[in-house]
């Protein structure tokens, strides 16, 4: 029972945070502040460019493929000092998303075609996961793919898809046949998104910002060799992925880092003469939020200590995205409510000083796209079925 | 990094679970309640002989040298099987305390006959006026030849009724909420001028009003330095609520596993409620409040055993301690009365254990500052200066 960490161990912390401090300087730390920013891709890939050249833009990846060949602890502190030093992680669509599934169910041909454009974040992907009819309820997804000699021929409509507008490839979830139960009969293509027939409609979100969007399939040819696995097993691989996917979602040296800075702007905030940290109410919100993010720490550490020995996550590893993304939106709320009543304001070309206030936008902002974090890879609600068909056996 | 007990912890462990599996079942544990004194003295003696008792004290006076997590190991077990013996009362608290003084000659006497079943202890502190304010004591205790004479009140005396030995604050100088100027006495429940007034608590344990009048004690039953008794307090404090914490979580975890089965079993509408959906999130819910108070827990067993290897600060410990002790107020709240919900009518009743496990948990929650109090210091210690 502790959490020591060997000489090994903080040496290599040492040298994260040394690499972070010299590389992530002020510029791509300003670029990568507002991910609706006209030069957001440049900046992101800029800086996953420089991980890459460090060789530490895949931990989670295996060693052939260009991983890291961290252990759990090692890949547990560069999660940490990431999201302490406020450093946004990477773009998980290539990296995260589609990748393990390449070098897991994907040809050789596969691999050597997508994975290295991949690591160097020469190809930038996206999910065509969700549909208008397929939300949480994934598997009712009716985006076609009908075999045609050489071609999958695709039609139909996929919607949330983040950044397709910066997007090279997209990965999708499409019928090929109907299945006795519907989660036969589909499977995992990838498509380039440049082929004719391809239309992406922007979406403005309740932030009044566009990072999300419509990606409509008209008679889209698809080369069979796009095609991964068998046809009709993609929901296989699709599930695989979404294991893969839930360790990362708790955020919680995020989290850490955004509550120092409530507090810091709890200090600043005047009611009454007083600064808002001495309100006794508003520390009561904040302990509320910061004492469930301490445990959530341990429960994180936990889920790391267990795969430590190439174990599986046990139970505790099923609520990290549900506490993490409840814990997030808490601190967004609280931020959003220091900002009283500017936190509304659109103060377009104001400076913060003709507006009176200095964070009140970048506030609201995150309130309002916060509120996605309990919506996106699984809704909450989704994940409380999850757990309890599998954890609690009901 | 690990979260796994050590081998001895873990023979200890499964030692105190498989007594209560075998022996501490729900009609053994009535019975015990039941009786005249409340408690088994066949359990405690045999609690003895496997060693139970030595848990936390050093190897100079027979004890098996452990540590904080050993005494987890044990409270989270008793936990689970609502254990009436006075295990928290005797040997975390009152054992605490006395291990923590520098009396030596009080603790070569005393500490022995704690390991061999045969002292019952109990720290009477509590006074009519303090709530959980810890300095707010007004019991005096005056100066007279070779010693001190005691008076006053102490109230919600935990064990008061079965303990043979008290450890006793009053006031040797200093106002009423003056950190200083308090200290513990070591006073025999015969002792001329201390009266008893036992009564039963709503989880089954024993409890006393104590009425000290012109109490006769000696310099020699002082625990540590005059007036340093705070010291002391503030010292054993974190693993008086890391033990309480742990017992807390072993019932946290068997409500949740007898409703979570209770579910599965009760038809209505022609199916298990338990395939409700509305069922269903709420029993995750309260999984997670149990999976997030281990993880306090764990957290605090980590940087107990830091502090006392002289390794990180005891500011951090005492913020994560006060957060441990709340989110056992929060969790524990929601969970007993979920528990009680989700059996509906039948969780009403004495007959069922549900009642008792959530009457131990309201129990554990009123133990040395509730919620909200531990959440008022934690912020205390968070956000001022």
């Amino acid at each position: 029972m502790d959490i020591k960490f060997s000489a090994e161990d903080i040496a290599f912390r040492d040298e994260v945070r040394g690499f972070f401090v010299a590389e992530y300087e002020g510029d791509a730390s300003t670029r990568l502040s507002d991910n609706s920013a006209t030069d957001y891709k440049s900046a992101i890939v800029g800086w996953q460019k420089k991980l890459h050249a460090k060789g530490w833009i895949a931990p989670g990846w295996p060693k052939e493929y260009g991983g890291t060949g961290w252990s759990s602890t090692q890949k547990f502190i560069y999660e940490t000092e990431r999201g302490l030093a406020g450093i946004p992680d990477v773009v998980p669509f290539g990296l995260k998303m589609v990748a393990p599934v390449i070098y897991t169910f994907g040809t050789e041909e596969q691999k050597a075609r997508f994975l290295p454009r991949i690591l160097n974040s020469e190809d930038w992907w996206c999910q065509g996961y969700s549909e208008p009819g397929a939300g949480s309820d994934l598997a009712a997804l009716s985006t076609s793919a009908d075999y045609a000699g050489d071609n999958y021929i695709v039609n139909g409509r996929k919607i949330w898809t983040t950044f397709a507008q910066y997007a090279d490839w997209i990965f999708c979830l499409v019928r090929t046949s109907k299945g006795i139960r519907r989660q036969e009969g589909i499977s995992f293509l990838l498509i380039d998104m440049n082929t004719p027939g391809i239309t992406i409609k922007p979406i403005v979100t309740i932030d009044g910002k566009h990072s999300l969007n419509e990606v409509l399939f008209e008679d889209v040819a698809v080369p069979i060799e796009n095609l991964i696995g068998e046809q009709d097993k993609g929901w296989t691989y699709a599930k695989a992925l979404l294991a893969h996917e839930r360790t990362g979602m708790a955020e919680v040296a995020d989290s850490k880092r955004m509550l120092e800075g409530l507090k810091q702007r709890a200090t600043t905030e005047i009611n009454g003469g007083k600064p808002m940290i001495e309100d006794p109410v508003f520390q009561m919100r904040m302990s509320d939020i910061e004492m469930e993010l301490m445990a959530l720490e341990y429960t994180e550490l936990r889920v790391f200590a267990s795969m430590a020995d190439g174990g599986m996550p046990g139970p505790e590893s099923s609520l990290l995205k549900i506490k993490g993304t409840e814990i997030s939106q808490a601190i967004h709320e609280l931020q959003l409510q220091l900002a009283a009543n500017y936190g509304g304001a659109l103060p377009g070309d104001l400076s913060s000083d003709e507006l009176g206030h200095d964070f009140a936008a970048e506030a609201r902002g995150k309130y309002m796209y916060g509120r996605a974090a309990t919506i996106y890879g699984g809704s909450n609600e989704v994940q409380r079925n999850v757990i309890a068909k599998a954890v609690l056996g009901l | 990094m690990n979260f796994e007990f050590s081998e001895e912890q873990i023979m200890i462990k499964d030692s105190v679970s498989r007594f209560v599996r075998e022996q501490y079942d729900f009609d053994a544990r009535r019975g015990i309640i039941e009786s005249d004194d409340g408690i088994s003295r066949e359990f405690w003696s045999m609690f003895a002989e496997l060693g139970w008792l030595s848990v936390p004290f050093s190897e100079e006076y027979g004890g098996f040298g452990g540590n904080v997590v050993d005494i987890a190991a044990v409270m989270e077990e008793m936990g689970k099987g609502i254990v009436v013996e006075p295990f928290a009362s005797t040997v975390v608290v009152f054992g605490g305390l006395l291990s923590a003084a520098s009396n030596s000659d009080l603790k070569s006497q005393i500490i022995p006959s704690i390991i061999e079943g045969n002292c019952l202890g109990s720290f009477a502190h509590m006074e009519p006026q303090s709530r959980y304010e810890m300095s707010d004591v007004s019991t005096t205790a005056t100066a007279s030849a070779g010693g001190y004479t005691l008076s006053g009140v102490k109230t919600v005396v935990t064990n008061g009724g079965t303990a043979n030995k008290f450890i006793v604050s009053a006031r040797t100088s200093g106002e009423q909420f003056d950190r200083n100027g308090v200290s513990l006495f070591m006073v025999d429940t015969a002792a001329p001028g201390v009266e008893v007034k036992a009564y039963k608590m709503m989880d089954g344990q024993s409890a006393a009003t104590l009425m000290l009048t012109d109490v006769a004690v000696n310099q020699s039953d002082l625990l540590n330095t005059a007036g340093e008794g705070m010291d002391l307090i503030d010292q054993v404090m974190p693993q008086i609520l890391i033990g309480l914490s742990a017992e807390a979580l072993g019932i946290m975890a068997t409500l949740n596993t007898l409703t979570v089965e209770y579910s599965k079993t009760r038809q209505q509408f022609g199916a298990p409620i338990g395939s409700f959906q509305v069922l269903q999130h709420r029993m995750v819910d309260t999984f997670m409040g149990c999976e997030q108070t281990k993880s306090m827990l764990y957290r605090a067993l980590c940087e107990s055993k830091s502090v006392v290897e002289g390794e990180t600060d005891a500011v951090a410990l005492a913020k994560t301690v006060h957060a441990l002790k709340a989110t056992v107020a929060r969790y524990g709240k929601i969970i007993g009365e979920e528990a009680i919900q989700l059996h509906g009518g039948i969780g009403m009743t004495d007959e069922l254990n549900i009642g008792h496990y959530v009457k131990r948990l309201m129990m554990i929650n009123t133990s040395y500052g509730d919620g909200d109090f531990h959440q008022k210091a934690f912020n205390q210690l968070s956000y001022s200066g």
